[in-house]
C-alpha cells in the first residue's frame, strides 16, 4: 500500500530531514511548495524551524493556509513537527501577538524559564495523557517515558486540557510536548531525530 | 548568556553518548592525538552501525574543509540523514554564515567551529543571533602545559592560539557558544583516559552543555568522565576499532548510575 505524504514547504528550515524520514519509512512524499499541491493526498506534515511569525508568512505566501484547512476539514490527517505543530494552534505571543492556523484552539507561550536553560534543547521523556492519540493516533505504538529530542523555546497550550497529548518535564516545569484532537496532531519534539521510536511514531502516522 | 556556575536539577538531560567520525571525504580516518591518520572506511557504515547500537547524536569532523573546500561534507551530511535519525552535529572549516547555512539545510543540527572563531570571535555572537545559539558549538582544543595550565589550539592541536584555554572557553560561552567540546588533543587516539581536571573545571562553570572528548579507553573513563558533570561524551578510537560498542557503553553508564537515553 502506498501513502502519499505532502511535507509543506513554506520557506523555512530544514525540511531534509523530515522528507528522508518518511521516504525511509516507504512512503510516497510531495515536497509541497504552493497550496495546491495539497490536494489528493493521504497525508500532511507540516515541519519547520524558526519564528511564528515568518512561518505564518510563509504559509500565507504560498496559498497553504487554506489549503490546509480544507484538507483538515475533509479529514486528510495532519502532523506538525516543532514550528509546525505550533503555527496549527490559535495564536502564539511571540515578538508581540501573532494569530496561527486555529486547528487546534489554544496558544503558543514561552517555556517557563526559572531555574533552566531556555532554549529547551535535548533529549526528555513523554509523559502520556489519556488522550486517543495513545489508543489509535499516532503515538499508539509509542510506549510511555520514550525520549525524544526537542530544541524550542515557545510550548504549546491548549485551551481544552483534553486536547494535550503528552508533557515533559524541563527541569522543574511540565511543559508541552505534544497536542492531538481528531486528525490533527502536533508534535513538539522532532521525531525525525527521535532514534528508532521517532521513526515508529511517524510510522504509525502514515500507515493507519 | 554570562557564564556563572550551573545549577542542579532534579530532571537532569540523559548524558548524550556521541560517536565522532572524522572525515576526510570520502573516507572515515583516525589518528593518534589527532594526527598520523589512518583510513578506517566508509563513514556511512560506521555511522549506521553507531545509529543502530543506540548513538544519542553523531560528530562529524572534516579535517581537510580548509584546506579543500566543503562540498564533499554537504555530499556526505545529506547521504547521512537519509539513514541516520538522530542529531548531527558537523565541524571543520566553518568560516562564514552561509556555511553554516549549507551545512544546516543539508541536514545538520548543530555546527561546530573553532579556527573561525579564534580568528574572529565576533563571528560567534553573528552565528548564534543567525541561527540560534542551540545550533552553535565551539570547539576548545586544549593541551596541557608543563606549568599545568592548559592552552587553546586550532588546526587539530597544530597551531597555537596563544589563548589559555579556560579564559578562551568563559569567553565563548558569553559570545553565545549554546554548546562547548572539549577536545584534548594530547590524549585523543591514546586511550588513557579523558582530561578529567579542566573538564571537570569547565562542567562546573559554565551554563552551556559541556561535552568531553578525547582519551576514551575503557568503559571506566567513560563513567568517570561522566560523573563529573559533563552533558555528552565524543568517542572516537575504541567505537571505531570496536574495542567498545555504544550499547556496552550504555549499559555499563546505567549499572554505575548514570542516566542514559535507553
Amino acid at each position: 500500500m502506498s501513502v502519499k505524504v505532502a511535507v509543506v514547504d513554506y520557506g523555512l528550515g530544514n525540511l531534509h530531514s523530515v522528507e528522508k524520514a518518511l521516504a525511509h519509512l516507504g512512503a510516497e512524499v510531495i515536497v509541497a511548495e504552493s497550496g495546491s499541491q495539497l490536494a489528493g493526498v493521504d497525508k500532511i506534515v507540516l515541519p519547520g524551524v524558526g519564528a511564528f511569525s515568518d512561518g505564518m508568512a510563509g504559509l500565507r505566501k504560498a496559498g497553504h493556509i487554506e489549503a490546509i484547512k480544507a484538507a483538515v476539514a475533509a479529514g486528510t490527517p495532519i502532523l506538525g513537527i516543532c514550528l509546525g505543530a505550533q503555527l496549527m494552534l490559535s495564536q502564539s505571543e511571540e515578538f508581540g501577538h501573532c494569530e496561527g492556523l486555529g486547528l487546534i484552539p489554544g496558544k503558543v507561550v514561552k517555556i517557563p524559564s526559572e531555574g533552566i536553560k531556555v532554549p529547551h534543547v535535548g533529549w526528555a521523556r513523554l509523559e502520556p495523557t489519556e488522550n486517543a492519540a495513545w489508543k489509535t493516533g499516532p503515538l499508539r505504538a509509542t510506549p510511555p517515558q520514550t525520549w525524544t529530542y526537542f530544541v524550542h523555546s515557545y510550548h504549546m497550550v491548549p485551551d481544552d486540557a483534553a486536547d494535550l497529548a503528552a508533557t515533559v518535564h524541563s527541569g522543574p516545569h511540565q511543559i508541552t510536548a505534544a497536542v492531538s484532537r481528531a486528525n490533527i496532531t502536533g508534535f513538539q519534539f522532532h521525531p525525525e531525530k527521535s532514534g528508532q521510536k521517532g521513526l515508529d511514531m511517524l510510522k504509525a502516522f502514515l500507515f493507519a | 548568556m554570562a557564564p556563572g556556575p550551573r545549577q542542579a536539577s532534579r530532571f537532569p538531560m540523559p548524558l548524550r553518548i556521541i560517536p565522532r567520525l572524522d572525515i576526510k571525504a570520502p573516507n572515515l580516518v583516525k589518528g593518534v592525538r589527532l594526527e598520523g591518520l589512518r583510513v578506517m572506511g566508509k563513514p556511512q557504515d560506521f555511522a549506521s552501525r553507531y545509529f543502530a547500537d543506540g548513538a544519542d547524536e553523531l560528530y562529524y569532523q572534516d579535517i581537510v574543509a580548509s584546506l579543500y573546500g566543503r562540498s564533499n561534507i554537504v555530499d556526505l551530511i545529506e547521504e547521512t540523514a537519509e539513514h541516520i535519525f538522530v542529531p548531527l552535529t558537523v565541524g571543520g572549516g566553518i568560516r562564514t554564515l552561509q556555511d553554516i547555512q549549507q551545512i544546516l539545510r543539508a541536514g545538520a543540527d548543530k555546527v561546530c567551529l573553532n579556527t573561525q572563531a579564534v580568528a574572529k570571535p565576533e563571528f560567534i555572537t553573528q552565528a548564534a543571533r543567525s541561527f540560534g545559539t542551540q545550533c552553535i558549538v565551539v570547539a576548545i582544543e586544549t593541551i596541557r602545559q608543563t606549568d599545568g595550565r592548559w592552552k587553546a589550539f586550532t588546526d587539530n592541536g597544530r597551531e597555537h592560539t596563544g589563548l589559555d584555554a579556560y579564559d578562551w572557553a568563559m569567553r565563548a560561552v558569553e559570545l553565545g557558544a549554546g554548546e562547548l567540546l572539549l577536545t584534548s588533543v594530547d590524549r585523543e587516539g591514546t586511550f588513557k583516559g579523558f582530561e578529567l581536571e579542566f573538564i571537570e573545571k569547565i562542567a562546573k562553570q559554565v551554563p552551556v552543555p559541556v561535552v568531553a572528548h578525547g582519551g576514551a579507553g575503557t568503559l571506566d573513563d567513560i563513567v568517570q568522565v561522566a560523573k563529573l558533570g559533563v552533558d555528552g561524551v565524543a568517542i572516537a578510537g575504541v567505537l571505531h576499532y570496536n574495542r567498545l560498542t555504544v550499547k556496552d557503553i550504555k549499559q555499563h553508564l546505567i549499572n554505575n548510575g548514570v542516566e542514559v537515553r535507553a
